[in-house]
C-alpha cells in the first residue's frame, strides 16, 4: 500500500481513534447498553416500589400513575421488578463474559504459540465444547450444585469460551506471523513476553468485539436459564423469571410479558449492535496492518 | 599466511519442508528451499545474497539468525555452532546477531512506543541504562529525540527503517543482518537509508549480511556477494568481478535483465532486456506454485 | 525549435488520444493531484513518474474513473472515441469505457483476476462484455490465441488454469492479455512489474511494449522505476506533490534535468555514483504528508537552490505541457 493511498484510508495522520466517523450501529447499540447500565445504577438508589413486596390486594392492576407498569400476580409492581432485573441481567452478563474471557483469552493465544500438531489439538478441544449447547451445560450445573446466579454465569461463562479461543486464535495467528514478532523473538524474548507483551495488545479489539458480542448472548442465555427455573431464584427480580411467571397470562394480561420481554430485547439488540458497530471500525484497522 | 576465524560459517545447510497431505495414504511432498549452501563471511565484511523470489534466501536467513533449524548442515557464528542448539542456549546470538526486516508496516509493532521498540532486545537481555541508550540510538539513525514516544503509524516508511535499524543496534551486535531493507522504499529515501546503514556499519566495524533481488542495492553495498537460485548458491565473488564477468548462466542472465538507465539511454529496449533471459523462466502453467516469480 | 513545430503539427494532425486538463483531485479538503495537464498521443508511450506523495497514482485512477468513496476529481480527462467526459461520469457510462478504450494493468495481479474463474475464461468474458466478438466460441478461441501471444506456453492448457495455479509472472501476462482483449486506445499501467522478479519484469515489459505497438495502443506507465521508463517510454512527465514539475522526451529529461527535483530524483537512483566517503547522493529532507506541501514551489522545502521568489508558484515554461518544466532556478541555465 503507498502512501496515496494510506491518505484515502485513514482520515487523518494523528491518532488511531481521532477523526473516525461515527458509526451508527457503536451510537445506538452504545445509547441502549448506556441505558441499561443507568437502569441498574439507579435501581441501586432508588426504585418506586420494593419489588419483592408481596401485597395481594394490589394484584394484576394495569399501568397507571401510581404503577406505570402495572402490577404482576403477586401484587409486586413491574416497573421496580424491571430496574432491579437488569442488574442480574448486566450481573451475570459481566461474570459470564469475565470468565469466558479469562479462559479464552489465553487459550486462543497458547493455542496460536504453540507448534501446529498441539494448536489444533487444543482447537479440536474447543470445538467439541462449541458443540455442546450452552443450555444443556447448565442444566447439568444446575443438576448437581442447585439452581442459582452463580451456576448460571459459570455455565454461561464456560460456554462462551469456545468463540472467545477461536477469535482470539486466528487474530493471534496473524500477529505471530507479523515481522515484529520475529523481530521480538531475534531479540531474544521468551515466549511468555511475546505472548504478553505482542500478541495481546494486538488482539485487544478483537477481544473488545467479542466482550460485546458475548454480552449480549449471556444477557438472552440467562434470561432462558430463568425462564427454565434455572437461574436465580425468588425473590431476586430476574426479567427472564418474570416471563416464566406471566407465561399463564399471556392472554388475559400481555402487559407482565411484554414488559420483561420488550427489555431482554432491547438489551440484547444494544450489545449485539454494539459488538457489530466496534467490529465494522476495527476490522479494517486490522488489515491495514498487514 | 594468517587466516582470521570467519566471522560466520556455513557448510551445506539444507532445509526441507513437508507439505501438507493432499491424500490419505501418502505423506505431503517436500519442498527443498535450501539444497547445500555453504559460504563463509569474514569479520567486518559486507557480504551480499542476491537472488530471486523462491530462491531460498529468506529461509536462510532465519536460520542464519538462529530463527529456524536447518535440515540438515552446520552453521557456526563466532566459533559456536548454532544449527542444534535449544532456545536457552542462543541467547548470546542475540546478542551479536540482529535483523532487519524488509517491510516497514510490519516489523514494528503498531500498538508500542518507538522508545520501548528499540529498548525491547535490551529489555530481553536484561540490560540496564535503557533510556540513554534509546535516547543515543535515535540520534544515531537520525531521528529526533522526540520520536521516542510516539507510535510507528506517525512516521514514514524510510523513518520506520530507522527506527528498526536503531532496535537492531541496541544490543550493540557485532553482525548485522538485512533483509531487503530498501526494497520497500522510494528512490529518494533509499538512497538516504543505505547511506545510513554503508555509514554506520562502517563506524561501528560491523560485519554485514545484505539480502536483496536487486543487484544494483546489493553491488552498492557489498564487497562480496553470493547468487543463489533454486535453493543453491551458483556464484560467489568480489561483487566487481560476479558483475562484471558473470560465469553461471544464470548469474549472467540477472546481470543482462536489470533495466539500467544508462543502457537505456544508450538504446537499449524492453525486447532486449527480454532477449538477455534464457529459458530459465517458464511461461507454462507450473506445479510450482503461486510463489515463484514474485517478491514478497 | 522546428522539433517542436514538427511535434505540435504532429500532434494536430493526429488527435491525442488521452487529454487531460486542470485535473484536481483531493480527499476531505486536502489536496492530492494540483492542475495535471497532460497529452498521450496515438501509439505514443508515455511514462509518469514519481515517488510516494506524488499524486501519480490518483492521477492513474481519475483517468480510470476509479477513485474511492471521499476522493473527488475536477478538471477534464477526455479519450478519444468517448463523446463524455470521464471525470464526473456515472459508473455505468465507466463501466462502458473500461476494457474497452481504455484498459489498465495493475502492480497486483491476483486482485485482477477472479480466483474463481479459469483465466481463459475470464480473457473471454472481457471479450463478450464488449461484444467485440460475436459469440462465446469465437471469444474462447480469440482468447487462447491471446494467451499464446502473451508467451503463455501450453496456451490451451493454460487457459483452463485458475489464477492461483499461475505463478506471479504468468498471472501478470494473463492481466496483459486481458487489458488488450479489446485492442483499446489507452493503456494504462501502474507498476505492473514492481513485484515481479527482474528476470520476468524483462519479459513482461517486452510483452507490454510488444503488445502496444502491435496494436497502435497508447500507453501511460506509471513508475517510481527510472530505468524501466526510459527502457520502455519516450515520453516522461515527472511529478512531485501533486503537480507535474516537469515533462519531456525521455533522453532529455534524464541526461539535461531541468527542475531540481529531477535532478536530485536522477542522483539518488544512480546507484553507481558515489562521492569520496562512498555515500549516495541524496535529496535533502522527506516528503511532506499529502496536504503539506510548501505555498509556492512545492519542492522548494527541500531544495538547496531554492530562495525567497520560489514562494511563488513557479509558471510552465514550455512550449505546451509535454514538454517544458516549472522551476524558478532550473539547472543548466547559467547563473540562477
Amino acid at each position: 500500500m503507498n502512501r496515496e493511498e494510506a491518505v484515502v484510508r485513514q482520515p487523518s495522520t494523528g491518532g488511531r481513534r481521532a477523526g473516525l466517523r461515527p458509526n451508527p450501529s457503536v451510537i445506538v447499540g452504545g445509547v441502549v447498553a448506556a441505558g441499561v447500565v443507568m437502569m441498574a445504577l439507579v435501581s441501586f438508589v432508588w426504585t418506586p416500589y420494593d419489588p419483592t413486596l408481596v401485597d395481594a390486594s394490589q394484584r394484576l392492576l394495569g399501568p397507571s400513575a401510581r404503577h406505570w407498569f402495572g402490577t404482576d400476580k403477586f401484587g409486586r409492581d413491574v416497573l421496580s421488578q424491571i430496574l432491579m432485573g437488569s442488574r442480574t441481567t448486566l450481573f451475570v452478563g459481566f461474570v459470564a463474559v469475565g470468565v469466558a474471557a479469562v479462559i479464552g483469552v489465553p487459550l486462543g493465544i497458547i493455542a496460536a504459540m504453540t507448534p501446529r500438531r498441539l494448536g489444533e489439538l487444543l482447537m479440536r478441544g474447543n470445538d467439541l465444547l462449541l458443540a455442546f449447547p450452552a443450555l444443556l451445560l447448565a442444566i447439568m450445573f444446575s443438576a448437581v450444585y442447585g439452581a442459582s446466579t452463580l451456576t448460571a454465569m459459570i455455565a454461561i461463562g464456560i460456554a462462551s469460551v469456545p468463540s472467545f479461543a477461536r477469535v482470539i486464535r486466528s487474530g493471534a495467528l496473524q500477529v505471530m506471523g507479523t515481522d515484529y514478532v520475529l523481530a521480538a523473538r531475534s531479540a531474544g524474548r521468551r515466549p511468555f513476553a511475546i505472548g504478553v507483551h505482542h500478541v495481546l495488545p494486538n488482539v485487544s479489539s478483537l477481544i473488545t468485539v467479542q466482550v460485546s458480542v458475548s454480552f449480549a448472548i449471556a444477557v438472552l442465555a440467562e434470561a432462558a436459564l430463568s425462564f427454565l427455573g434455572l437461574g436465580t431464584p425468588p425473590p431476586t427480580p430476574s426479567w427472564g423469571r418474570m416471563l416464566q411467571e406471566s407465561q399463564e397470562m399471556l392472554f388475559s394480561a400481555p402487559r407482565l410479558v411484554v414488559f420483561p420481554g420488550l427489555a431482554i430485547a432491547l438489551a440484547v439488540l444494544g450489545f449485539n449492535l454494539l459488538g457489530d458497530g466496534l467490529r465494522d471500525r476495527f476490522d479494517p484497522r486490522l488489515e491495514d496492518h498487514r | 599466511m594468517s587466516e582470521t576465524p570467519a566471522a560466520i560459517s556455513v557448510r551445506d545447510v539444507t532445509r526441507d519442508y513437508r507439505r501438507s497431505r493432499t491424500s490419505l495414504f501418502r505423506p505431503g511432498t517436500s519442498v527443498h528451499a535450501l539444497r547445500g549452501v555453504s559460504f563463509d563471511v569474514r569479520p567486518g565484511e559486507r557480504f551480499g545474497i542476491v537472488g530471486e523470489s523462491g530462491c531460498g534466501k529468506s529461509t536462510l536467513l532465519r536460520i542464519l539468525a538462529g530463527l529456524d533449524q536447518p535440515t540438515s548442515g552446520s552453521v557456526v557464528v563466532d566459533g559456536t555452532e548454532i544449527s542444534r542448539l535449544a532456545e536457552r542456549r542462543l541467547r548470546f546470538l542475540r546478542e551479536r546477531l540482529q535483523m532487519i526486516f524488509q517491510d516497514p508496516m510490519s516489523s514494528l509493532d503498531p500498538r508500542m512506543r518507538v522508545r520501548d521498540i528499540i529498548a525491547e532486545p535490551l529489555v530481553a537481555q536484561g540490560v540496564g541504562g535503557r533510556q540513554g541508550r534509546v535516547t543515543e540510538l535515535l540520534g544515531a539513525v537520525g531521528l529526533q529525540p522526540d520520536a521516542g514516544g510516539r507510535f510507528p503509524h506517525q512516521f514514514s516508511g524510510g523513518q520506520r527503517q530507522r527506527i528498526s535499524i536503531a532496535r537492531a543496534l541496541a544490543p550493540r551486535p557485532g553482525i548485522l543482518v538485512a533483509d531487503e531493507p530498501v526494497s520497500a522504499l522510494d528512490v529518494s529515501v533509499r538512497a538516504q537509508v543505505l547511506n545510513l546503514i554503508t555509514d554506520l556499519v562502517q563506524d561501528l566495524s560491523l560485519t554485514l549480511i545484505f539480502v536483496s533481488h536487486d543487484l544494483s542495492v546489493v553491488r552498492h553495498v557489498c564487497d562480496r556477494v553470493a547468487v543463489m537460485h533454486q535453493g543453491q548458491i551458483v556464484e560467489t565473488g568480489p561483487t566487481r568481478e560476479v558483475y562484471g564477468n558473470p560465469r553461471h548462466p544464470y548469474t549472467r542472465e540477472l546481470v543482462s535483465a536489470v533495466p539500467s538507465l544508462r543502457r537505456a539511454l544508450a538504446g537499449a529496449s524492453a525486447e532486449d532486456l527480454a532477449a538477455a533471459t534464457a529459458g530459465t523462466t517458464q511461461a507454462g502453467p507450473t506445479q510450482a506454485g503461486p510463489t515463484s516469480g514474485e517478491n514478497r | 525549435m522546428s522539433a517542436a513545430i514538427g511535434s505540435a503539427i504532429r500532434r494536430d494532425a493526429a488527435p491525442a488520444v488521452l487529454t487531460v486538463r486542470g485535473l484536481n483531485v483531493t480527499v476531505r479538503r486536502t489536496p492530492l493531484v494540483q492542475g495535471v495537464d497532460l497529452t498521450v498521443g496515438p501509439g505514443e508511450r508515455v511514462g509518469l513518474i514519481g515517488e510516494s506523495g506524488s499524486g501519480k497514482t490518483m492521477t492513474a485512477l481519475s483517468i480510470m474513473g476509479l477513485l474511492p468513496e471521499d476522493v473527488t476529481a475536477t478538471g477534464s480527462v477526455r479519450l478519444s472515441g468517448v463523446d463524455h467526459d470521464l471525470v464526473g461520469a456515472d459508473e455505468r457510462a465507466l463501466s462502458r469505457v473500461r476494457g474497452r478504450d481504455v484498459a489498465m494493468v495493475f502492480q497486483e495481479p491476483m486482485t485482477a483476476l477472479n480466483p474463481t474463474m479459469r483465466v481463459g475464461a475470464q480473457v473471454a468474458e472481457a471479450m463478450l462484455i464488449h461484444h467485440t466478438k460475436p459469440d462465446r466460441r469465437h471469444a474462447r478461441t480469440a482468447a487462447e490465441a491471446l494467451l499464446d501471444q502473451v508467451g503463455l506456453l501450453n496456451h490451451a492448457q493454460a487457459a483452463r488454469a485458475y489464477p492461483h495455479q499461475l505463478s506471479g509472472g504468468q498471472r501478470q501476462r494473463v492481466v496483459v492479455a486481458l487489458a488488450l482483449a479489446n485492442d483499446p486506445a489507452l493503456l494504462v499501467c501502474d507498476e505492473p512489474t514492481t513485484a515481479l522478479d527482474v528476470t520476468v519484469q524483462a519479459l513482461v515489459l517486452d510483452l507490454i511494449v510488444r503488445g502496444v505497438t502491435a496494436r497502435n495502443s497508447a500507453m501511460l506507465f506509471i513508475t517510481h522505476d527510472l530505468a524501466v521508463v526510459a527502457t520502455v517510454c519516450e515520453r516522461v512527465l515527472v511529478m512531485y506533490g501533486g503537480r507535474v514539475v516537469e515533462s519531456g522526451r525521455v533522453d532529455e529529461v534524464f541526461t539535461r534535468p531541468r527542475h531540481r527535483y529531477t535532478q536530485g530524483l536522477i542522483g539518488a537512483s544512480d546507484l553507481e555514483v558515489v562521492d569520496a566517503r562512498g555515500r549516495l547522493a541524496t535529496i535533502p529532507g522527506s516528503v511532506p504528508a499529502a496536504g503539506s506541501f510548501p505555498a509556492g514551489c512545492v519542492f522548494r522545502n527541500r531544495c538547496i537552490y531554492a530562495t525567497e521568489l520560489c514562494a511563488t508558484s513557479p509558471d510552465w515554461v514550455g512550449p505546451n505541457e509535454s514538454d517544458g518544466f516549472a522551476c524558478h532556478h532550473p539547472a543548466g541555465v547559467p547563473h540562477v
